[in-house]
């Protein structure tokens, strides 16, 4: 594969929810190994952008490559994917929800060998074996066997992580992994995320956390009704913003 | 006292009946979860035109009497040109019918799945069916629990009408007997508690069901 090439490319992606249109054309690039995060106030669209990547949401128009391939739409340019073709396009991106969304009725071992034992078909004892190197990443060990509903939210967001990993994803795509949490938990997942990108992981992360996307980031990127606004290295993005709209974002969070 | 030993005295046709009886229940409510599991699957997605009527036609047949339903398939299909015995016809009427029940019980357990559920599994490449059986389905059934108990012991009790289509099983034994001695209460009493015995059965398994769900926090209790 190209190096060059980005993990995802996104062009001129539009989707509108009941005539509100919340995309209006937003491209975006992740480059491999980089950690991107994606800034906005409340309603700017970004986890809508996040949720077009795999086409949890389809956009109206404009064009998504993973690794170089297109997802939710045939090489015709218009059928749209079957539910199988797209179930194969979207193994390649995993996602970190906002609201862990785990499988309850799975124990933390389980709901992290699922995917890989059912989707792509690895070997049971393969699939355990890299589980537990990957709860053991995330400091979830002790919790092997148990269920989701008696972990703390930090826990299961681990858990989540842990599940994305165990795909060997291309990306991660992170929903606000962090918004659904005490704030006493937050430093934990964080640290975890941390950990990824000086692993050189390719993540983009949705999130309101500045403090954090500052640290992490390779590139910040601001989405602003539905439009890439702004995108920039951390420091520059936070100390030195070329458009006062993104000034005064952060003159909000100051 | 006599009477009894009467009752005592044509157990083997009583438990012959009660055989069946357990056979019918068993291979319908079987045949109808299974079924139900299918039907819902085609019931996911958009209510296009197809899943429309398909609703539908679930909900005319839950609207329809149980007895009504198989004297029209054992004496009403003929004219149609379709004829089934009598055992034929019970089992295709019990599995439909109930099927209909379970697959509005799994429906609404399905409504109730949080979004995300299904969210979390497209993200990680599920196909829609494999989606579906590994990760709604168990939830489905693990939450549904008390009401599969309930249409269970409906499906046991349902199995007494093919008695009137001329199926040998528990009711008719029991009428058998009590019809040729007189003597309804014994007989009919002793059926009414071999019904009992099963519902019995009925309530452990769904016990285990419970605890289940229970360990993996998803009962209501």
């Amino acid at each position: 594969m190209n190096d060059n090439m980005p993990v995802i490319d996104v062009r001129g992606l539009r989707k509108s929810f009941a005539n509100v249109e919340v995309l209006k054309g937003i491209d975006f690039q992740v480059q491999r190994g980089k950690t991107v995060s994606v800034l906005g106030s409340s309603g700017s669209g970004k986890s809508t952008m996040l949720r077009c990547i795999n086409w949890l949401e389809q956009p109206d128009s404009g064009s998504i490559h993973i690794t170089g391939e297109r997802i939710g739409i045939r090489a015709d340019g218009k059928t749209p994917m079957s539910g199988r073709e797209l179930a194969h396009m979207r193994a390649r991106t995993a996602m970190v929800f906002q609201s862990f969304n785990l499988w309850p009725h799975l124990t933390v071992l389980e709901n992290v060998i699922e995917a890989p034992v059912h989707v792509q078909r690895v070997a049971r004892d393969e699939a355990i074996e890299r589980a537990r190197s990957l709860l053991h990443k995330v400091g979830m060990s002790h919790k092997i066997d148990a269920y989701p509903w008696t972990l703390s939210g930090g826990q299961k967001q681990r858990v989540a992580i842990a599940r994305a990993l165990a795909m060997s994803p291309e990306v991660i795509l992170f929903d606000e992994p962090t918004s659904a949490l005490d704030p006493e938990l937050v430093g934990e997942v964080q640290s975890v995320m941390r950990t990824l990108a000086e692993d050189g992981f390719t993540m983009v992360i949705v999130t309101h956390e500045m403090d954090f996307a500052r640290a992490i980031s390779h590139e910040v990127v601001f989405i602003d009704q539905g439009l890439v606004v702004e995108r920039a290295e951390p420091e520059k993005f936070f100390t030195a913003p070329d458009t006062d709209r993104v000034r005064q974002f952060l003159g909000r969070y100051r | 006292m006599q009477s009894w030993l009467t009752v005592w005295s044509h157990a083997d046709h009583i438990l012959l009946g009660f055989a069946n009886t357990l056979l019918l229940f068993l291979l319908a409510s079987f045949l109808a979860f299974v079924t139900a599991c299918c039907l819902v699957y085609l019931l996911e997605g958009y209510q296009n035109l197809p899943r429309r009527g398909l609703r539908a036609l679930l909900d005319l047949l839950r609207m329809s009497p149980f007895l009504i339903y198989v004297y029209l398939l054992y004496y009403g299909l003929p004219e149609a040109g379709i004829r089934f015995d009598a055992w034929t016809a019970g089992i295709v009427a019990l599995v439909s019918y109930h099927a209909c029940y379970f697959a509005e019980i799994l429906r609404a357990a399905r409504a109730m799945l949080p979004q995300g559920q299904a969210e979390s599994a497209q993200a990680h490449g599920y196909t829609p069916f494999g989606m579906y059986r590994r990760i709604l389905l168990p939830q489905m059934i693990l939450r549904s629990g008390p009401l599969f108990g309930n249409q269970l012991i409906c499906c046991l009790k349902d199995t007494a009408f093919l008695s009137i289509v001329t199926v040998f099983e528990l009711t008719a034994a029991a009428n058998d007997v009590q019809s040729i001695y007189f003597i309804p209460m014994p007989a009919f009493i002793t059926a009414i508690a071999l019904y009992w015995i099963v519902s019995l059965g009925i309530e452990t398994c769904l016990r285990l069901l419970g605890r289940l769900a229970k360990t993996r926090g998803l009962s209501y209790e």
